[in-house]
């Protein structure tokens, strides 16, 4: 997680080694102004529910800036950092300074991780510097190990007040489908890659599973406390702190809760220097308020207009673009593509009960990838009637002009309605009968 | 025999006054299951294309004596739907709706772990016993009476793979859907060890996907336990990392999801392996012949 790089990666000095004179924290005016911004968050959506299901597809993931998710822990009871996000450098040195004396940490706001490898984190001492380093970072296009060779334009910035670290620690909650149960995972380990820990030390991860109907109990959180080598000052903390957790994970129905690291201060108190929510897509119809939180700069262009018409997509680096009903169709259906030596552009899912606007839709979508020399249609109909597909198909192709070979494989509910209207269509589509001959089609007209 | 529904099944669906509720059990019913009803609150005691509707689940099961239900009530309220049917007594609960909060799952999990009635789905095509049975969307006519079992997270790859059977003149004893989402009511393990119990069923197909451990649980079983013959396609060997596995996920099952290593284990446990999704039927037909 890109938080653990705050102290560590600047000079490479640990930040425990590091003499941070934080005594004097004086509080002014800028309570006030981080409320007023983080009034928005409060959570008084907790309980709505809407009847409308939202546009974002099933099965996905919604990811939200750091600065966000701290607002929104700020807001159960979770002690961060204190700060605030700024869109220019001039407003950077303000709020430095509101903030009080540095030093300061300064953070690229983006998705990706790891941004402290990249340079997307930088510890300043004065407001002055916080201008410097924000202005650097404004426009900068941040590489990070997991953002692609690409990168991201850095368009948000968040400056937080610095901290003096005693030790860091890692905290996660999460949904372990092997137990199907709500789990707490903790390490001792904090601020660095937990998967390295889990690979090389599993022993060093501790796992709570909690009880629906008990919530996170008290018992719990000590016992895990405990684990990490808290004193008893610091495990009371830690029973109040891990309940507002909990509380954050259910009532904003997150899939991931991440807390990397989660620091003990020379103070003694406990403070979540970094976090990380990403929120169950299926539920966001009663969060209204985080669906908002949505940042489109930060996603595929292709993937939100997917959404808009309720459609799983995801752009890949091949040349063949797939349209298939079903994930677990459509993921085979890529499987199947580079088992014929060919690489597929794109997972779309059209879903269960795709309309002829929804099909049409996809096929723009995948030819306005320039990537696509040939598309396959596959499609096993239950819910999906395949005359439904052929109509959705000879309209898409005809408005749009699909110039790129087409191969359609249909079976299922209507099949014989669906071929005989694709063959009466004028359209130059190859049939295929069966995963293998689709495959081997498409991968041989791109070829050429 | 057969294993979760036959014959003697009587399904009720609980959403039958919406349009895709009420598509399916006029299919159902056209391929010869025995839809004796629906439920749709405030809609009790109308009749929708012959099918008597009810308020409650609970009126449903006293007036037809209905053991199976089917939900296709929408995502806001199907946990509750599940919850509903459970406590009616329903010993067969189908959960087709897609988009279920994952939260509400753990609740409803949680909920029935001490009841007697099992849980299909959600997020699932349904369950067939060809000829006799289909709870459910996957197209009726693509299915035959045979030998093997199917077993699979994937709805669309389901077919996929009784369709290679049926082509070759191999049918099904029952296709168990168990739906894509991570906190769901019957997994692997447990419809294996139904297929090794039924005497008709001689083979099984197991159909998984990437992410969890569920596929290696099964693989345990089938190493340990099973004396019937398994062939197995793990789907989204090609999917990118990230993006539908959060990393901590990934964790929590040691480091296990993706599908070369879940492949790998398939195979140490003596499962026939398809490369492809077109092989699923040669899979099965490498170590076992009808």
């Amino acid at each position: 997680m890109s938080g653990s790089f705050i102290w560590t990666d600047v000079n490479g000095v640990r930040s425990s080694d590091r003499p941070f004179g934080l005594a004097s924290v004086k509080k002014r005016n800028f309570v006030k102004l981080i409320v007023t911004e983080f009034r928005r968050f409060v959570i008084h959506d907790r309980l709505s529910s809407v009847s409308f299901r939202t546009v974002i597809p099933g099965g996905l993931t919604m990811n939200i800036h750091e600065y966000q998710a701290k607002a929104i822990l700020r807001n159960f009871g979770v002690p961060v950092p204190e700060g605030h996000v700024v869109y220019n450098s001039n407003s950077a040195r303000d709020w430095a300074k509101r903030l009080g004396e540095g030093p300061y940490a300064v953070k690229a706001q983006i998705h990706a991780g790891g941004r402290g490898k990249g340079g997307g984190i930088k510890i300043a001492k004065t407001a002055d510097e916080v201008k410097q380093y924000a202005r650097e970072m404004f426009g900068m296009t941040l590489v990070t190990p997991q953002t692609g060779p690409e990168g991201k334009n850095v368009k948000r910035v968040l400056i937080e007040k610095g901290c003096s670290i005693d030790k860091e620690f890692y905290l996660s909650i999460l949904i372990d489908r092997a137990t199907n149960q709500v789990t707490f995972m903790a390490s001792a380990e904090g601020g660095v890659d937990i998967e390295e820990v889990a690979a090389k030390t599993p022993e060093k991860i501790f796992f709570e599973a909690v009880d629906p109907t008990l919530g996170m109990t008290a018992f719990q959180s000590r016992k895990i406390a405990f684990k990490l080598g808290f004193d008893i000052v610091q495990v009371k903390q830690a029973v109040t702190l891990f309940s507002n957790l909990y509380k954050v994970f259910v009532e904003a129905d997150c899939t991931l809760l991440e807390v990397n690291p989660l620091v003990l201060t020379q103070e003694g108190t406990l403070l979540c220097l970094d976090a990380k929510l990403n929120f169950d897509d299926n539920a966001l119809f009663r969060h209204l308020r985080i669906r908002d939180l949505r940042d489109y700069d930060e996603e595929d262009p292709n993937e939100i207009e997917a959404s808009q018409y309720d459609l799983s997509y995801i752009a890949l680096d091949g040349n063949i673009g797939c349209l298939v009903n079903g994930a677990g169709l459509a993921m085979a259906t890529m499987d199947i593509i580079k088992h014929y030596g060919g690489e597929p552009a794109n997972f779309l899912d059209v879903g269960g009960g795709a309309t002829i606007e929804r099909v049409t839709e996809a096929f723009k979508i995948i030819l306005s990838d320039e990537k696509v020399q040939g598309i396959l249609v596959n499609i096993f109909g239950g819910i999906m009637k395949c005359d439904v597909i052929a109509t959705g198909v000879i309209k898409a192709a005809k408005q749009i002009g699909v110039d790129v070979p087409l191969v359609v494989r249909l079976e299922g509910t209507n099949v014989k309605k669906g071929k005989q209207m694709l063959a009466e269509s004028g359209l130059n589509i190859i049939a295929a009968d069966g995963m293998a001959d689709a495959a081997e089609k498409i991968v041989k007209a791109v070829q050429g | 025999m057969s294993i979760m529904v036959d014959s003697n099944t009587k399904v009720i669906t609980q959403g039958i006054t919406g349009a895709t509720g009420l598509f399916h059990a006029q299919q159902c019913r056209d391929y010869g299951t025995q839809m004796v009803g629906g439920v749709t609150p405030g809609k009790g005691g109308s009749l929708i294309d012959g099918f008597p509707v009810f308020n409650t689940v609970e009126d449903a099961a006293k007036e037809t004596g209905a053991n199976a239900s089917v939900i296709y009530v929408p995502p806001v309220g199907a946990a509750d739907a599940i919850v509903e049917a459970v406590d009616a007594g329903i010993e067969l609960v189908i959960c087709i709706t897609e988009g279920v909060p994952v939260l509400d799952m753990v609740k409803v999990v949680e909920f029935m772990k001490d009841k007697p009635s099992r849980l299909i789905g959600p997020n699932c095509p349904g369950v067939i016993t060809p000829n006799q049975c289909k709870i459910g969307i996957m197209p009726g006519y693509i299915h035959k009476p045979g030998p093997v079992g199917i077993v699979s997270r994937s709805g669309t790859l389901t077919y996929e793979a009784v369709w290679q059977l049926t082509s070759r003149g191999i049918g099904q004893t029952t296709c168990v859907g168990i739906g894509g989402d991570p906190v769901n009511g019957t997994d692997f393990l447990d419809c294996l060890k139904m297929f090794e119990a039924d005497p008709l069923t001689k083979a099984v197909i197991m159909i998984g996907e990437i992410g969890g451990d569920a596929e290696e649980q099964a693989a345990e079983f089938v190493k340990h336990h099973m004396s019937k013959p398994v062939a197995a396609f793990i789907a989204g060997a090609t999917a990118p990392a990230g993006k539908r596995m959060g990393h901590a996920g990934a964790i929590i099952s040691g480091g296990k999801g993706d599908a070369v290593s879940k492949k790998a284990f398939l195979r140490e446990c003596g499962v026939s392996v398809a490369d492809s999704p077109a092989e699923m039927s040669d899979a099965l037909l490498n170590i076992w012949q009808p």
